[in-house]
């Protein structure tokens, strides 16, 4: 059956996306279908401009710059129109 | 997925912080205020902060001394999010009666997000980049930044048939004959991700039945979408247009 491949890594792929915090839910078939391959995509196989709008990085902020200023930056690295990030990261260390 | 992003920054975080008394305590005095502070708390963000500083109240999970020397407390704190690690190291300094300030901190922890999980630094994207720029190397940047769909990992999840996508896509409530896959345990209520099977992200909503009575049912409401991030168009329309 055609999509049954696509279909299959789908599966994994959703599998895998619980495991990356470590949650195992069950899933129950409702209704057993394959997926058509000819629209959208396997997330890890997008065309590489549309991974990284889609993507999240986990980030290691350099000490100096705000938050804000590391995401300016990365959407100049990237050439994306946006970018977001997960919550201001307070300055530590003595203010001068 | 900028839009889901504010889902991950509203997610319990974890810091480590070096705190500094400016006098020496007692350990067990110190973890005896230190427990004070486990709970719900009044903070007023800081002089410097983006946020509107009202008085407001914050929930801190844990804190765990690791280390103390009489001059630097190393703390472990796991709380929600928009607690402010500096006001908190005042605070205890405030309460221990001689005062003590936040001198380092890093956060360790950001909703699923901790240190060991493919942690990237920005000379590292850099690199990468200049390897898909000049080399045409695809490889670093797709292992370094990962596919948006992994900041729903704690939400239960629904996969729908190719045929649902579109209609959720526009707005529309899930209705039970849209869906093909569900994980157990969902309850009225909670936040669902809503996925192609595929994998994709469509969107994110608020479940109207639990998983028990979508099985159990052959229609009605099922999942009200609250945030869609695919595409519109991305999967064909099969439903017509109200005229």
């Amino acid at each position: 059956m055609e999509g049954t491949d696509v279909t299959r890594r789908g599966e994994k792929f959703l599998r895998e996306i619980d495991s990356f915090c470590g949650q195992e839910r069950r899933w129950i078939t409702r209704i057993d279908e394959p997926t058509d391959p000819q629209y959208g995509f396997l997330p890890s196989e997008r065309p590489i401009e549309v991974y990284i709008r889609n993507g999240v990085i986990n980030l290691d902020k350099p000490p100096g710059p705000t938050s804000h200023e590391v995401v300016a930056w990365v959407k100049r690295m990237l050439k994306v129109e946006r970018a977001g990030h997960g919550g201001t990261l307070e300055p530590a260390g003595p203010i001068a | 997925m900028t839009r889901v992003i504010s889902l991950v920054a509203h997610s319990t975080k974890e810091y480590v912080c070096v705190m500094q008394l400016h006098s020496p305590v007692e350990r067990e005095r110190l973890e005896r205020v230190l427990g004070e502070f486990q709970g719900l708390i009044y903070q007023r963000p800081p002089l410097r902060s983006s946020v509107r500083r009202s008085l407001r109240k914050k929930r801190v999970n844990s804190i765990r001394l690791v280390e103390y020397n009489g001059r630097y407390a190393l703390l472990h704190v796991d709380c929600e999010a928009g607690t402010y690690m500096r006001k908190l190291c005042w605070d205890v300094g405030l309460v221990l009666g001689v005062g003590a300030h936040m001198r380092e901190l890093r956060r360790v922890r950001t909703g699923p997000f901790t240190e060991d999980k493919n942690l990237v630094t920005l000379q590292m994207l850099s690199e990468a980049l200049y390897r898909w720029r000049s080399e045409g190397n695809e490889d670093l940047l797709r292992k370094y930044i990962m596919p948006g769909e992994v900041m729903t990992c704690t939400m239960p999840k629904i996969a729908l048939r190719d045929t649902a996508v579109d209609s959720i896509a526009h707005g529309a409530t899930l209705a039970v004959p849209g869906i093909a896959k569900i994980q157990e345990g969902i309850k009225p209520g909670d936040t669902v991700a809503l996925m192609t099977l595929k994998g994709e992200l469509v969107a994110i909503g608020k479940a109207l039945m639990s998983t028990e009575e979508i099985l159990e049912r052959e229609k009605g409401e099922a999942v009200k979408p609250e945030r869609v991030i695919i595409k519109p168009g991305t999967y064909p329309r099969t439903w017509k247009k109200k005229a």
